[in-house]
């Protein structure tokens, strides 16, 4: 059985009314699987049948490096007892299979007995029988496979004919995921996502060092969205730059030490958000839930409402319901619609990402932020799109009021403490900005800072024109390990008086 | 359910090898490998000194890659029903035959024997959640009064590879992991335990240590960053092992220039042995790579002096040598990489390096490690669960968790290494546990760049 398939009803987006005729198949599946858990003692069970399908192609050096395609297709159940989760997910789609798998998420609850807590309950949601698909003009997996490939090979090939560069590489990643989600409470949700991403990068390697730029930011780009995704963001047109900025930084200066403004661009303040606002809000991080694996947050409950987290001029939301944004959806994978949540307004901490047992321990409406990575993972928070609204700078005023700082861009590495409060970014280039202008580029460029400190500086903030989606596909969370596709809005900023120039 | 579990998953690799046989012929050449693989893995998740996730999985992989006149293309999927194998096989046939050709394609993997190698144990492919939970209990109730968190798991793996060239193979191991910190309101200690046995775990010992570091540092007081000696505990220890391994003994970061090593060069300090051994009795893992090779043990680094790179067939044909067995799923990007990596001990006991010490940092265990430039292995991090500072030769106090900025190649090169310890063992460091057998080791020098807070 594969995925892949986009329906009849076509690519309009949004909630849809089309049946489809696997339905009766995999709603009844989830529904049996729900129905052994509570058979057998789970006091709520839901069930999500997921066929994923993933495609990747990657070019280095003008050739064709790999072509991968994976398909996941399962059950995961996940039945509530006590104060314990109890998860079981199996690859074997059988009305066998799903009530086996059922009856371990509960039994495997029930052995959390043996060291319990306080019992879990779930928030309130509505109870939704819907369909929802991504809107997309294209299906990645339609796109003919040689054009994908002359994507990736010619962006290569240009980058790797640029003296110079070492490495040239080129990626291109696409995911159809369709999902059945029945609930015990009576929901019955289909979801058709579409995600479609780029990127490339070039390496120059010098005696002692290698530099590297990337495009459209590092790591790639990832939205919801079809092939119109690769076509907007053109990466054979790009290469050229790319190439020519990597080889450059070789005979850049390094980044001046010491204390100066920093103006990041978009995507440097989309992992910006990510890393020391993004997780420190998520509600299970600041219960505890997550303490032994990447930590705790600085944030405490009692002060929701009135905990400064940065200037006037920064407002966070967190909203599944973006256009295009990577982590936008119609409902997450326990049944709650997808909504747009304050987190942070005019610099006040105002809201948490949620989901329906976090919520109702702390007594806030569930954020609809619970979401696993395929079948075999158990639904946990994670980030939706958490951004930054724009302001109504530009990076052009931003540069042309700043009396001396450094434009850092595009992110290479990135490490938060244990309670994302203490940072550390180094960006892939910078300038050196004086009396208003660019004066040269500078290397190796790194800031560091604390976390509410840091949003406290942020005086200038460019507007809508320079506002980008920006998608993060990678985002590690959870034991087993989670990999979570997070959206972070973003425009460029200026930050005053930050730590720059790190060196070992 | 025992290590013979692999039988099924033969024939299933097998009907995929034949599958693709058939599309031989008529002037095409068409190679595969097939990778077919059983995941059981149970996780017992705590926290707030409660059992609150408790997750169990059992799934089939079928892996392909396939190469129609040395155009390649991978696939898999864990719908293994005939019509899927046969959708899977088609469709990366014609994935293939519609590239341009693969420079670096090796060929099928040929026949060569693999040796069964004992990290298998029933007991523990058969654990079921209550005694996961068990083990939970005993961790939490070494400290009361404290907040615990963690994970206790335990996986079973069974692997069958086969290849139209002739080889095959097939393999099982399992690992379980005790991983949990104790908490009070200003301070964490962590324990971490690894073996292919879960009877092997002491949880009840974890949570004693986790505690006993937890109580210590709760009135810590922050020093000020700067130029520390350092004795590194097994944990940090494997952080470092790893990023090496990673970035540095991986032949395809060779290839690129994007590496630190260079062979024959007395890189580091002459105390400095690393092996990539597979063969330990206390190895994690599979008797072959990703590629169907046999893994053995060989020499990285040999008294200072870079010896070796770890290689898949991809690399070891661009290189002109012979694949290490290093393969991983998906390495045609990133490489083959060192799976179980071994500092070879010392004589020194920790309690003897801290001794030794007239001012510096003891440090359990980093935190969020990221490289800055893979070629001179500078990385950012923090340290976690347990930083005190040592005076005279004794430890005075706990303090806060510092930021570090240091070269990992720099801090482990001539005269650097001031002692090795005598306590290796399996260590959890930045990429999970189960990979690096390390010791503890006092270091001349550590570039810490900022405290936690600033």
């Amino acid at each position: 059985m594969t995925g892949g398939s986009t329906g009849a009803s076509g690519t309009d987006g949004g909630t849809t009314t089309g049946e489809d005729p696997r339905d009766a198949v995999m709603f009844d599946q989830a529904a049996t699987a729900v129905e052994a858990a509570l058979a057998a003692g789970a006091t709520y069970a839901d069930a999500r049948v997921v066929l994923r399908r993933h495609e990747r192609l990657h070019a280095q050096n003008g050739e064709l490096e790999a072509v991968t395609n994976t398909d996941d297709v399962g059950l995961g159940v996940r039945a509530l007892v006590g104060s314990s989760w109890g998860f079981a997910a199996t690859s074997e789609l059988s009305e066998r299979a799903a009530g086996t798998a059922g009856a371990e998420a509960t039994a495997t609850a029930k052995a959390s007995a043996l060291v319990p807590g306080e019992g879990l309950h779930l928030a309130d949601v509505p109870v939704a029988q819907d369909r929802y698909r991504t809107p997309h003009e294209e299906n990645p997996f339609d796109v003919p496979l040689d054009e994908k490939v002359e994507v990736v090979v010619s962006a290569t090939r240009t980058m790797h004919a640029v003296e110079g560069v070492m490495v040239a590489t080129a990626h291109l990643v696409f995911w159809d995921t369709e999902k059945w989600f029945v609930s015990s409470q009576g929901h019955r949700i289909f979801q058709h996502l579409v995600e479609s991403g780029c990127g490339m990068d070039a390496t120059a390697v010098g005696e002692r060092e290698t530099q590297r730029r990337s495009y459209p930011q590092s790591f790639g780009h990832v939205e919801t969205g079809g092939y119109e995704v690769i076509r907007r963001f053109d990466l054979p047109a790009h290469a050229p730059e790319v190439a020519q900025e990597a080889v450059a930084l070789l005979s850049a200066d390094d980044c001046p030490s010491g204390e100066l403004d920093v103006i990041l661009e978009s995507s440097q303040v989309a992992l910006q958000i990510h890393e020391s606002v993004g997780h420190a809000i998520e509600l299970d991080r600041i219960l505890g839930w997550e303490a032994a694996f990447a930590g705790t947050s600085f944030l405490e409950l009692d002060q929701l409402g009135s905990l400064r987290y940065g200037s006037e001029l920064m407002n966070i939301t967190a909203d599944a319901t973006i256009p295009r944004a990577l982590a936008t959806f119609g409902y997450d994978d326990e049944g709650t619609p997808a909504q747009r949540v304050p987190i942070v307004d005019e610099g006040r901490w105002v809201g948490v990402l949620s989901g329906r047992d976090s919520a109702h321990l702390v007594g806030l409406e569930p954020g609809g932020m619970v979401r696993a990575d395929g079948f075999a993972r158990i639904p946990m928070v994670r980030m939706t799109n958490v951004g930054l609204l724009p302001g109504d700078s530009s990076m052009e005023e931003i540069i042309s009021e700043t009396k001396h700082g450094v434009v850092m861009a595009t992110n290479r590495s990135w490490s938060i403490d244990d309670r994302r409060l203490n940072f550390q970014f180094g960006c892939e280039i910078g300038w050196e900005v004086k009396d208003g202008e660019r004066v040269r580029m500078v290397k190796n460029p790194t800031y560091t800072g604390i976390t509410p400190n840091f949003w406290g500086s942020m005086d200038m903030l460019a507007g809508e024109e320079e506002w980008v989606p920006w998608g993060v596909p990678n985002c590690g969370k959870g034991q087993p390990m989670q990999i979570g596709h997070t959206g972070h809005p973003a425009s460029p900023a200026r930050f005053r008086n930050v730590r720059v120039g790190v060196k070992a | 359910m025992s290590a013979d579990a692999t039988t099924p998953l033969e024939e299933l690799a097998d009907r995929v090898v034949a599958l693709v046989d058939a599309h031989g012929g008529d002037g095409r050449e068409v190679e595969a490998n097939v990778t077919v693989s059983r995941d059981r893995h149970g996780l017992t998740r705590f926290a707030n000194s409660f059992i609150h996730q408790h997750v169990g999985e059992d799934t089939v992989t079928v892996s392909l890659t396939a190469a129609v006149d040395r155009r390649s293309a991978s696939a898999s999927t864990t719908a293994v029903d005939d019509a899927s194998l046969r959708d899977l096989v088609e469709r990366t046939l014609a994935s293939a035959a519609r590239q341009p050709v693969d420079p670096h394609w090796p060929g099928a993997t040929p026949p060569d024997a693999v040796d069964r190698v004992g990290h298998f144990d029933p007991s523990t492919a058969e654990a079921d959640p209550a005694a996961r939970a068990a083990g939970v209990k005993a961790f939490v109730d070494a400290g009361p009064e404290l907040r615990a968190a963690g994970y206790l798991d335990s996986e079973a793996m069974w692997v069958a590879f086969a290849s139209t060239a002739g080889q095959r193979a097939a393999g099982s191991s399992t690992r379980a992991t005790l991983d949990g910190i104790h908490q009070t309101d200003r301070s964490a200690g962590a324990a971490h335990q690894t073996s292919d046995r879960l009877a092997d775990l002491d949880a009840g010992a974890g949570g004693e240590l986790a505690a006993d570091l937890a109580r210590r540092s709760a009135d810590f007081v922050d020093v000020d960053p700067g130029h520390f000696e350092v004795v590194l505990g097994p944990e940090a220890v494997s952080t470092v092992v790893t990023f090496l391994s990673a970035y540095g003994f991986n032949a395809k970061a060779h290839l690129e220039g994007a590496s630190f090593a260079q062979l024959g060069e007395p890189q580091f300090d002459p105390s400095i042995t690393l092996l990539e051994d597979p063969e330990d009795p206390r190895a994690i893992g599979l008797p072959f790579d990703a590629e169907g090779t046999p893994r053995r043990r060989f020499t990285l680094v040999d008294e200072g002096v870079t010896r070796a790179l770890a290689h898949d067939r991809r690399t070891a044909l661009r290189a002109d040598t012979t694949t290490t067995g290093n393969a991983v799923p998906g390495g045609q990007s990133f490489g083959a990489v060192p799976f179980n990596p071994r500092l070879a001990p010392g004589d020194t006991a920790p309690e003897r390096m801290v001794a030794d010490v007239e001012r510096g940092l003891l440090v359990t265990q980093f935190h969020y490690c990221r490289v800055l430039d893979p070629k001179t292995q500078v990385v950012t991090g923090l340290t976690r669960n347990g930083t005190f500072l040592i005076e005279d030769g004794e430890v005075v106090g706990a303090v806060g968790n510092l930021r570090f900025t240091q070269s990992f190649v720099e801090a482990l090169s001539s005269g650097r290494v001031l002692a090795i310890g005598d306590d290796d063992r399996l260590a959890a460091g930045e990429f999970g546990p189960g990979m690096v057998i390390c010791p503890s080791l006092r270091l001349a020098g550590w570039n810490f760049t900022g405290g936690a807070r600033g």
